[in-house]
C-alpha cells in the first residue's frame, strides 16, 4: 500500500537509474542524489550537467524532469503505446517503486544508526568535561601551594645566598690582591723573560690601585718595588734603545712606538689631574687661596710635571728626531694653553685688588716656572705666552691705576667742595683756601707715588721678566711714563676744565673759590709738578726705549692753558655775580623822581665788599702780580692821599655846565689815546690781574645799563656820588688805575648825556658823602 | 649847536619798486637807511630820524633829518609794504617819570621819492613826521619793541611791552590802530620782554620773544606760545633773528657775549654756538637772501661777520640743480660740495669806538650792511668780494 502511494506520488524518479541497478551504480546513483539536492536548493542547472545529456529537463514527460506531468505522461503513453507495451510499463513502474522504497528503508535504518551513536558520543563528552572541570580546579590550588613552597625556601636561602655572593667578591679581590702582592715577581720574571710588553700591562693595571691605596704600608711596599722594577725595565729599554735601531730586532720599532704613545697618554692623565685641581682651587668666586699659592700650586704641579715629562722624553726619544720633538712640543702647547686659560682666569680675578707686590711675586713665580721648561720646549713657545701673559697683566694694572688716580683727583675734588661748603656756614670763608690746595696737591702726589711705587716692582731686578724688553722698554715709556703719568695729567686738566663749560653759568653749579683752587693747582703743575712728576718716573724706570714721549713742555703747555681758562672763568662768574648787582641796581630804580643823595648807596658799598672778599680770596692763592702805576710811579701811596684833589681836577670840567662839548670831545680824544678795553680779556695769573677783569667786567656792565636810563638831576648826582665811592675804592685792585677812572668816567658822562637836567654836584660835597660813607 | 649823538637803532627802509625806478633814472643803484639818533641839544630832548641816502656807484653818502618831536626814540622799524611809513617806540617824559610809546608815522613825500636830488638844503633844514596813529599803550606798560609783520600790506603790527604782546589792525590808511589780540607773560618776578622778530616763515603766523633769559615763540592767530627756550642764555637776551630761508631755524644773542643758533622744533640745546665777541652781543641779523652770513655787533665796539654755512639754507654752497645746465657747471657744483666752507668769521670790523648797538643789512643789496655805535658813527661796510664770489660761484 505504501508502494503503491509512492509509486503513484514518485513514478518518475528513478526510471532512468533503474535498468543499471541501484547496488552496481552507487556512486552514480549518490551523484544523482546530489544533483537533485542541488536542484532542490537552486543551484545552477551547469553544476548538474555533467551527467549524460539526457532528454530536455523542461520536457514534461520525462519521468526524471523536475517539469513531470503525470497527466501528460499518461496521456502519451495511452496515445501512443500499444497495450502490451502499456502493461510492461506498468509492470516495470511497480517494480522501479518497490525497489526504491526498500532504498529509503536502508537509508533511514543506516542514518538512525548514526545518530544514536552520535548522540551517545555527545552524553559521554558532558560526562567527561565535568571530571576534567574537577581535576584543573584541584591542580590551580596544587600549583598556589607549590608557589607558596617555592617563595618561602627562596626567603629562607636568601642570607646563605648573599654570604655566598659577598664570598665570591672576597674571592675575587683576594685574587686581585694576590695578583697585586705577585706583581713584583711577575713583574721580575716579566722582565727576566724580556716580556716587555707584559710587564707594561700588568704595571698599567695595577698602577691606579697602588695609587689610590699608597698610604697603607704594605701597598706602599708594592708600589715602591714595582715602581724600582718599572725603573729597572724602563733602564732596560732604553739601554736597547740606545743600542741603536739597528741592534732592534725588525719588529721592535712599533713595539716601542707604541711605548711612546702609551707613556705620552699616562702623562697627559697626570697633567690633567693636575690642571683639574688648578680649576677647582679656582671655582668659587672668592678665591681661597691668594694668587701667590695658586701660582705655587700650578708651578710645582702643573709645570713641574711638564718639566718632567719633557725631561723624560727627551731622554728616552732623542733618538726620534725632529718628528718626535713635534708630537711633543704639539702636546705642550695643547696642555699649556689650557694652563695658560687658567691661570690669566685666577689672575683676571686679580684686577681688581690693590696688592700689587703679592700680584708680581705671583707673576714672578708664574714665569720663572715656566722658564725651566721653556728652555726644553723653545719649540712650544711657553715661554713668549707666558711673557706674554705678564705683559698683558702688567697692561691691565696701570689701566687700573690711572683710574684709581683719577679717582682719587675727583675725591679730592669733592672733599675740597665739601671743605668750602663747610667754612661758610660757620661764618669764617676762605682762610682754608691755601691749606686745601696743599692738601690736595700732597694727597694727589702722595697717590701719584704710590701708583708708581706701586708699578715699578714690575721692573724690580729680582723679578725674573724684568728684563723682557716690553718691561725694559715699551713698559716704562709707553706703559708708565705715557699711559698712568701723562694720561693722568691730561685727564686732571680735563676735569678741571669740564668746570668751565658747565652749563651752570648762571647759578653758578661749581663753587668760584673751587675754579680758583683748580686754577692754581693746574698752574702750580705747569711750574713745578709736571717736571718733578716726570723727572721722578723717568728717574724710577730708567727710560731706554726710543719711541717718542710726550716732551714735559707739551704737558706744562696744557696744564698752563687749563689754569688760564679756569682762572678766566673765575674772573667771568665773579664778574657776572657783580654786575648781576648793578644791574639790578640800575634797573630797578627809578632815576627820574630820586632824591638828592645823601649816601653811597648799599648796592656800592656791597660792591666794594665784595671786591675785596675776592680780593682775600685770590690772594690767598696767587702772587700780587704787577700794578702799572705803581712800578713806575711812585706818587701811588700819595694818590690815596690827595685822591680827592685829583678827582677835583679830573671831575671839575666836565660837570661844568657851561662845557658839555668838553666832556664829549675829552672823551673821544681820551678814547683815541687809550688802548681799546677788552672787557672780557684772558686774564694773567696774578691777583691784580684777576680783579682788574672782575672790575672791568662790572664797571662796564654799570656803563651799559646806565646808557639805557634816563636821569633826573639828582639821578645823575646819585651816579656821580657812587663813582667816586667806587673810584676811591677800586683803584687798589687793578692793575692800572687809568682803566678804573675812564670807565667810572665813561659812566658819569653816559649818565649826564641821559639827563634832560644834567646839573652835577659840587665835588667837595661828593668828597663828603663819599668819605661819610 | 653842540650835539652828541646817540644813535640807539637804525633800519634799512624796505626799498622795494623805488630802487628800479632810481636806477632807470639815474643809472645808479641806491639804498636808503634811516637812523633814529638821540640828538641832545641844549638840554632838550629833541629828536631826530636821519634819512641817509647811499650812493653805491660814487660812494657818497647823503643826510636827511626828520624830527620827531614826540620824544627820544628807542626803537625804529620800517613798513615793509610802504616805504614811506615806519613806526618808532620813543620817551615821553612827563612829570619826571618815562613813559615808552609807540607810534606810526609818515614820513614827508618829497623825501621819500627823489631824495638825493636835492642833498644841500634837507641837511640844514629839518623836516617833521606826520603822526599817523598812536598805539595806545596806557593799559599795558612801556613799549620795548615794535615789529610789522614782513611780506604783509602793512596792515598789521607787533609791539611788546612789558609782560604784554600785543598784535594791532591798522585801518583806514593806517590812521587807526586797533588792538587785535593780545597775550602777557605769567610767572613770578618781573617779567619783561626785550626784543622780537616776526618770523617771515608759515604765513607770517609765529612772532618770537625774548624775555630775560628766555625765547619764546607765539602763534598770532590764537596769540598762544608755541615753544619756550628757558635759559637759552645765560645772561639777558638782546636779540634774535630769524632765518630768512630756513623755517625754524633762529638766532639769538645776549649779554653772555654768545650768538646761538636754534633749531625751534628742539629747543633743548642750541646748534651751533659763536662765542666771539668780548662784551654783550646787542645786534644778531641774518643776510636775507644768503643766510649763511649773519651780522652781530657788540659794546666790545665789534661788528662780526661770520659765515655759517653748516647750519645755512645751502649746507655746501649753491647747487645749481636745474636740468639745462652744462657739464661745465654741473662739475663746477661739484668740485664745490667736495670742500664746503667752514663756519668762520669772516671779518672783524672794529671802526666804532664805541659800543656798537645796531647793525642791519642793506634791503636793497645783499652784500652791504650799516652799524652804528653809541659815538654816532655810521660804518657802512661790503661783504669781502672774495667771499662774495664764492657764494656767488
Amino acid at each position: 500500500m505504501a508502494a503503491a502511494a509512492t509509486a503513484g506520488s514518485s513514478p518518475g524518479s528513478g526510471p532512468g537509474d533503474s535498468p543499471e541497478g541501484p547496488e552496481a551504480e552507487a556512486p552514480e546513483r549518490r551523484r544523482k542524489a546530489h544533483g537533485m539536492l542541488k536542484l532542490y536548493y537552486g543551484l545552477s542547472e551547469g553544476e548538474a550537467a555533467g551527467r549524460p545529456a539526457g532528454p530536455d529537463p523542461l520536457d514534461p514527460t520525462d519521468l526524471n524532469g523536475a517539469h513531470f506531468d503525470p497527466e501528460v505522461y499518461l496521456d502519451k503513453l495511452r496515445r501512443e503505446c500499444p497495450l502490451a507495451q502499456l502493461m510492461d510499463s506498468e509492470t516495470d513502474m511497480v517494480r522501479q517503486i518497490r525497489a526504491l522504497d526498500s532504498d529509503m528503508q536502508t537509508l533511514v535504518y543506516e542514518n538512525y544508526n548514526k545518530f544514536i551513536s552520535a548522540t551517545d558520543t555527545i552524553r559521554k563528552m558532558k560526562n567527561d568535561f565535568r571530571k576534567m572541570e574537577d581535576e584543573m580546579d584541584r591542580l590551580a590550588t596544587n600549583m598556589a601551594v607549590i608557589t607558596d613552597f617555592s617563595a618561602r625556601i627562596s626567603a629562607t636561602l636568601q642570607d646563605r645566598h648573599e654570604r655566598i655572593t659577598k664570598l665570591a667578591g672576597v674571592h675575587a679581590l683576594l685574587r686581585k690582591l694576590q695578583f697585586l702582592f705577585e706583581l713584583p715577581s711577575r713583574l721580575t720574571k716579566c722582565v727576566e723573560l724580556g716580556a716587555y710588553g707584559q710587564a707594561v700591562r700588568y704595571q698599567g693595571r695595577a698602577q691606579a690601585v697602588l695609587q689610590q691605596y699608597q698610604h697603607l704600608p704594605s701597598f706602599r711596599a708594592i708600589q715602591d718595588d714595582c715602581q724600582v722594577i718599572t725603573a729597572r725595565l724602563a733602564q732596560q729599554l732604553r739601554q736597547r734603545f740606545r743600542c741603536g735601531p739597528s741592534s732592534l730586532t725588525p719588529a721592535l720599532p712599533p713595539a716601542e712606538c707604541v711605548e711612546l704613545l702609551l707613556f705620552l697618554a699616562h702623562a697627559r692623565g697626570r697633567l690633567e689631574e693636575e690642571l683639574r685641581s688648578l680649576e677647582a682651587e679656582l671655582g668659587p668666586s672668592p678665591p681661597a687661596p691668594d694668587v701667590l699659592e695658586f701660582t705655587d700650586h700650578g708651578g710645582s704641579g702643573f709645570v713641574g710635571g711638564l718639566c718632567q715629562v719633557a725631561a723624560a722624553y727627551q731622554e728616552l726619544f732623542a733618538a726620534q728626531g725632529p718628528a718626535g720633538a713635534e708630537k711633543l712640543a704639539a702636546f705642550t702647547r695643547e696642555l699649556g694653553s689650557r694652563y695658560f686659560a687658567l691661570v690669566e682666569r685666577r689672575l683676571a680675578q686679580e684686577q681688581g685688588g690693590g696688592d700689587n707686590s703679592l700680584l708680581v711675586r705671583a707673576l714672578d713665580r708664574f714665569h720663572r716656572r715656566l722658564r725651566a721648561p721653556g728652555a726644553l720646549l723653545a719649540a712650544a713657545g711657553l715661554t713668549d705666552a707666558a711673557t706674554e701673559i705678564v705683559e698683558r697683566v702688567a697692561r691691565e694694572r696701570l689701566g687700573h691705576h690711572l683710574q684709581g688716580l683719577r679717582a682719587a683727583f675727583l675725591g679730592c675734588l669733592t672733599d675740597v667742595r665739601q671743605a668750602l661748603a663747610a667754612p661758610r656756614v660757620a661764618g669764617k670763608e676762605g682762610p682754608g683756601l691755601a691749606e686745601l690746595l696743599a692738601n690736595v696737591a700732597s694727597s694727589i702726589l702722595s697717590h701719584i707715588k704710590a701708583s708708581l711705587a706701586a708699578v715699578h716692582l714690575f721692573t724690580a731686578k729680582e723679578v725674573s721678566f724684568s728684563n723682557k724688553p716690553y718691561f725694559r722698554g715699551e713698559f716704562c715709556s709707553q706703559g708708565v711714563r705715557e699711559g698712568l703719568i701723562v694720561g693722568f695729567i691730561r685727564s686732571m686738566c680735563q676735569t678741571a676744565q669740564s668746570f668751565c663749560d658747565s652749563p651752570g653759568e648762571k647759578g653758578g653749579a661749581t663753587p668760584p673759590a673751587l675754579l680758583l683752587l683748580l686754577s692754581r693747582l693746574c698752574l702750580d703743575y705747569e711750574t713745578a709738578t709736571i717736571s718733578y712728576i716726570l723727572t721722578l718716573t723717568d728717574e724710577q724706570f730708567l727710560v731706554q726705549d726710543q719711541s717718542p714721549v710726550t716732551p714735559v713742555s707739551t704737558l706744562c703747555a696744557e696744564a698752563r692753558e687749563t689754569a688760564r681758562r679756569l682762572l678766566t672763568h673765575y674772573v667771568k662768574v665773579q664778574g657776572l655775580v657783580i654786575s648781576q648787582m648793578l644791574r639790578k641796581s640800575v634797573e630797578t630804580r627809578d632815576w627820574l623822581s630820586t632824591l638828592e643823595p645823601r649816601n653811597v648807596r648799599a648796592v656800592m658799598k656791597r660792591v666794594v665788599e665784595d671786591t675785596t672778599a675776592i680780593d682775600v680770596q685770590v690772594g690767598l692763592l696767587y702772587e700780587e702780580g704787577v700794578r702799572k702805576a705803581q712800578s713806575s710811579d711812585s706818587s701811588k701811596r700819595t694818590f690815596s692821599v690827595y685822591s680827592s684833589s685829583r678827582q677835583q681836577g679830573r671831575y671839575a670840567p666836565s660837570y661844568t655846565p657851561s662845557a658839555p662839548m668838553d666832556t664829549n670831545l675829552l672823551s673821544n680824544i681820551q678814547k683815541l689815546f687809550s688802548e681799546r678795553i677788552d672787557v672780557f680779556s684772558p686774564v694773567e695769573f696774578n691777583k691784580v690781574s684777576v680783579l682788574t677783569g672782575i672790575i672791568k667786567i662790572s664797571l662796564k656792565t654799570l656803563l651799559e645799563c646806565v646808557r639805557l636810563r634816563t636821569f633826573g638831576r639828582f639821578g645823575l648826582q646819585q651816579v656821580q656820588v657812587d663813582c667816586h665811592f667806587l673810584q676811591l675804592y677800586l683803584w687798589r685792585f687793578v692793575a692800572d688805575e687809568e682803566l678804573v677812572h675812564l670807565l667810572l668816567d665813561e659812566v658819569v658822562a653816559s649818565a649826564a648825556l641821559r639827563c634832560p637836567d644834567p646839573v652835577p654836584m659840587e665835588p667837595s660835597v661828593v668828597e663828603v658823602i663819599c668819605e661819610r660813607g | 649847536m653842540g650835539s652828541c649823538l646817540c644813535p640807539l637803532r637804525a633800519c634799512w627802509l624796505e626799498e622795494g619798486n623805488l630802487e628800479e625806478m632810481h636806477a632807470a633814472r639815474s643809472g645808479v643803484s641806491l639804498e636808503s637807511c634811516a637812523l633814529c639818533l638821540h640828538k641832545n641839544e641844549n638840554c632838550l630832548m629833541g629828536r631826530k630820524i636821519h634819512i641817509i641816502d647811499f650812493d653805491d656807484e660814487n660812494n657818497m653818502i647823503n643826510k636827511k633829518v626828520l624830527l620827531h618831536q614826540a620824544g627820544e626814540i628807542w626803537h625804529i622799524s620800517a613798513s615793509p609794504a610802504d616805504r614811506g611809513v615806519l613806526a618808532t617806540c620813543y620817551n615821553r617824559t612827563s612829570d619826571s617819570k618815562v613813559l615808552t610809546c609807540a607810534a606810526v608815522w609818515r614820513m614827508p613825500k618829497e623825501l621819500e621819492s627823489g631824495s638825493h636830488e636835492s642833498p644841500d638844503d634837507s641837511s640844514s633844514t629839518a623836516q617833521t613826521l606826520e603822526l599817523l596813529c598812536h598805539l595806545d599803550n596806557t593799559a599795558h606798560g612801556n613799549m620795548a619793541c615794535v615789529v610789522w609783520e614782513p611780506m604783509g600790506d602793512g596792515k598789521r603790527i607787533i609791539s611788546l611791552a612789558d609782560n604784554h604782546i600785543l598784535l594791532w589792525d591798522l585801518q583806514e590808511s593806517s590812521s587807526q590802530a586797533v588792538l587785535a589780540s593780545s597775550a602777557s607773560l605769567e610767572g613770578k618776578g618781573q617779567l619783561r620782554f626785550t626784543s622780537g622778530r616776526w618770523s617771515p616763515h608759515h604765513n607770517c603766523t609765529q612772532v618770537a620773544t625774548a624775555s630775560d633769559t628766555t625765547l619764546r615763540g607765539w602763534d598770532t592767530r590764537s596769540m598762544s606760545q608755541i615753544y619756550c627756550i628757558e635759559n637759552a642764555h645765560g645772561q639777558l637776551v638782546r636779540d634774535l633773528d630769524f632765518n630768512p630761508n630756513k623755517q625754524y631755524y633762529l638766532a639769538s644773542c645776549g649779554d653772555d657775549c654768545k650768538v646761538k643758533f636754534w633749531d625751534t622744533r628742539n629747543v633743548t640745546e642750541p646748534v651751533k654756538t659763536l662765542e666771539e665777541h668780548s662784551h654783550w652781543v646787542w645786534n644778531v641779523r641774518y643776510n636775507h637772501s644768503h643766510d649763511q652770513l649773519v651780522l652781530t655787533g657788540s659794546s666790545d665796539s665789534r661788528v662780526m661777520l661770520s659765515n655759517m654755512v653748516s647750519i645755512s639754507s645751502e649746507p655746501f654752497g649753491h647747487l645749481v640743480d636745474d636740468d639745462d645746465i652744462s657739464d661745465q657747471e654741473d662739475h663746477r657744483s661739484e668740485e664745490k660740495s667736495k670742500e664746503p666752507l667752514q663756519d668762520n668769521v669772516i671779518a672783524t670790523y672794529e671802526e666804532h669806538e664805541d659800543s656798537v648797538y645796531a647793525v642791519d643789512w642793506s634791503s636793497a643789496d645783499p652784500w652791504l650792511f650799516a652799524s652804528l655805535s653809541y659815538d654816532g658813527r655810521l660804518v657802512i661796510n661790503r661783504v669781502p668780494r672774495a667771499l662774495k664770489y664764492h657764494i656767488l660761484l
